[in-house]
C-alpha cells in the first residue's frame, strides 16, 4: 500500500526509529519491574597459543542469558577462512555476525585477487568495522591464522583496539587462564605441548568463573590445513538422562494406509558441462 | 603569527541541523505527514550511532578525496567526483529501485559486503511512497 507520508526511500543499513521507543518501554512495562529479555553473552573463556608449527585456539562451550545457561555446545571458534579460525566472547550474535561478514568480505577478497587472504587483513577489517560502531558491537574476538608471513595470533577489542601476541586468553575467565599461560608459556613450543597448555588454560578458566563451563573445543591450525577438535574434552559433570524421552514407533496406531504411486518418465536428458578451467 | 587573523574567520553561529525534520511549505515543520515537533525529538539524536552512521558516507568520502589530492594533486578528485555525477544521474525515479550497478563499481561496494547491503534492504521495504509525492518531494515542489 502506499503510504503518503513516505517521502524518500529508507536508507539501508541500521535503522534507529525504535530506539526512543524502546527506552520509554523499559519504564512503561509494569511500573519499571519487567525488563526486556537480556541477550544472549558468551561469558567466556577463550585463549590462543603460538607454537612452533602453528597457532592453536581454545574456547569452552558454554553461553549465558543473565544468569541462565542458554547453551551447553555453543561453537565459539568460528571459520573465517581456510588458514584462519577466530574466537569470540561478548553478545553471541555480535560475534556471529561480525565473523560471517569477515569471513564473507575474505572470500570475495581471495576470489577477486586469487590469493589467500592475510591474517593483517582480517585484523584490518575487523578493526575498521567495530570502530566505526563505537564499541555498541560487543565482540572481543581472538584471531588466529597461518599464512605467507608466519604464524600470528591478533586480539580485537569491541572498540577496535589491536594487540598481536604470542599467548592470549579473553572473556570473563580471562584472568584464570592467563595465570596458566604465563606460567608455562614456552617461546617455539611442540604441538602436543601447545594443546595441553590451551586445555589447562580453559580448564582454569571452566573451574573459576561461572560464565564458563561445559566442554572445550581446540582448533589447531597449521601449514598443512586444519583440525577442528570438538569437543577435545567432555565436562565430566555430563548428565545422564534417566529416561528416554522419544516415542516408542507404534505408540500412535494407523488406521489406514494409502500409497499413490506418481509416475514419472524421463523425457529429455540434456548434459551440459561446466567449465571450470 | 597572526592569530587576530583566524579569529576573524570565526562564524558568528552555528547552524543546527534536526534530526529527521520534514519540512513543509514555507520552511515550517509538516505537521500533516510527521506529526507534532518537539525540541528533544528533533534536534538530539535519540542513539549514540545515529549521527555518524548519517553521514558516514559523506565523511569517508570528504576524507578520501582529501587525501586523494594531497598526494596526487587536483585532477585526481576532480575526475572521480564528475564519474560518481555521472552515474548518480542515471538512475531510476525515486518510488522505483534502481539497481546502483555503475555507482557501486565506482565506489568499490561490490567487492566488499557489510551491513548496508544485510539489514534493511530498501527493495524488501514494507512502507511504499506514492509516486506523486515522491516526485514532488525529488523536485523540491512540495
Amino acid at each position: 500500500m502506499a503510504l503518503s507520508n513516505v517521502v524518500e526511500t529508507p536508507a539501508s543499513g541500521f535503522n534507529f526509529e525504535n530506539v526512543s521507543r524502546n527506552v520509554a518501554l523499559e519504564g512503561l512495562l509494569e511500573g519499571g519491574h519487567t525488563k526486556a529479555p537480556k541477550p544472549m553473552k558468551t561469558g567466556t573463556t577463550i585463549a590462543g597459543v603460538v607454537c612452533k608449527d602453528g597457532v592453536v585456539l581454545g574456547a569452552d562451550t558454554r553461553a549465558t542469558s543473565g544468569e541462565v545457561v542458554a547453551d551447553k555446545m555453543c561453537a565459539k571458534i568460528h571459520y573465517i577462512s581456510p588458514n584462519m579460525y577466530c574466537c569470540g566472547a561478548g553478545t553471541a550474535a555480535d560475534t556471529e555476525k561480525t565473523t560471517d561478514l569477515l569471513s564473507s568480505n575474505l572470500t570475495i577478497f581471495s576470489m577477486n585477487s586469487g590469493r589467500n587472504p592475510r591474517v593483517v587483513m582480517a585484523v584490518n577489517i575487523l578493526q575498521d568495522m567495530l570502530f566505526r560502531y563505537r564499541g555498541q558491537i560487543g565482540a572481543s574476538l581472538i584471531l588466529g591464522g597461518v599464512d605467507c608471513t608466519g604464524n600470528h595470533l591478533y586480539t580485537v577489542g569491541p572498540y577496535g583496539s589491536i594487540d598481536k601476541v604470542p599467548y592470549l586468553a579473553m572473556g570473563s575467565g580471562d584472568l584464570a587462564a592467563l595465570g596458566i599461560l604465563e606460567d608455562r608459556f614456552k617461546p617455539n613450543m611442540e604441538l602436543e605441548e601447545a594443546k595441553e597448555l590451551v586445555r589447562d588454560a580453559i580448564h582454569s578458566g571452566i573451574m573459576s568463573d561461572l560464565g564458563s563451563g561445559n566442554n572445550i573445543d581446540i582448533c589447531v591450525i597449521t601449514k598443512q590445513g586444519v583440525d577442528y577438535i570438538r569437543p577435545y574434552q567432555e565436562s565430566e559433570y555430563k548428565d545422564k538422562r534417566q529416561r528416554r524421552y522419544k516415542y516408542r514407533p507404534g505408540t500412535t496406531s494407523i488406521l489406514t494406509e494409502k500409497i499413490v504411486p506418481l509416475e514419472l518418465e524421463v523425457v529429455q536428458e540434456t548434459v551440459q558441462r561446466m567449465d571450470t578451467a | 603569527q597572526n592569530t587576530r587573523g583566524l579569529r576573524s574567520q570565526l562564524k558568528d553561529s552555528v547552524p543546527v541541523t534536526g534530526m529527521g525534520q520534514q519540512v513543509g511549505a514555507y520552511g515550517v515543520q509538516d505537521t500533516l505527514r510527521s506529526g507534532f515537533s518537539s525540541v528533544k525529538n528533533e534536534l538530539l539524536p535519540s542513539h549514540a550511532l545515529e549521527l555518524s552512521e548519517k553521514n558516514f558516507q559523506l565523511n569517508q568520502d570528504k576524507m578520501n578525496f582529501s587525501n586523494l589530492r594531497n598526494i596526487q594533486g587536483l585532477h585526481a578528485p576532480l575526475k572521480l567526483q564528475m564519474e560518481y555525477r555521472a552515474a548518480r544521474q542515471i538512475q531510476r525515479l525515486p518510488f522505483l529501485q534502481s539497481s546502483h550497478l555503475a555507482l557501486d563499481t565506482l565506489k568499490g561496494n561490490d567487492e566488499s559486503i557489510s551491513f548496508e547491503d544485510i539489514l534493511n534492504d530498501p527493495s524488501q521495504s514494507e512502507m511504499v511512497g506514492e509516486p506523486h509525492i515522491m516526485m514532488e518531494y525529488k523536485l523540491g515542489l512540495m
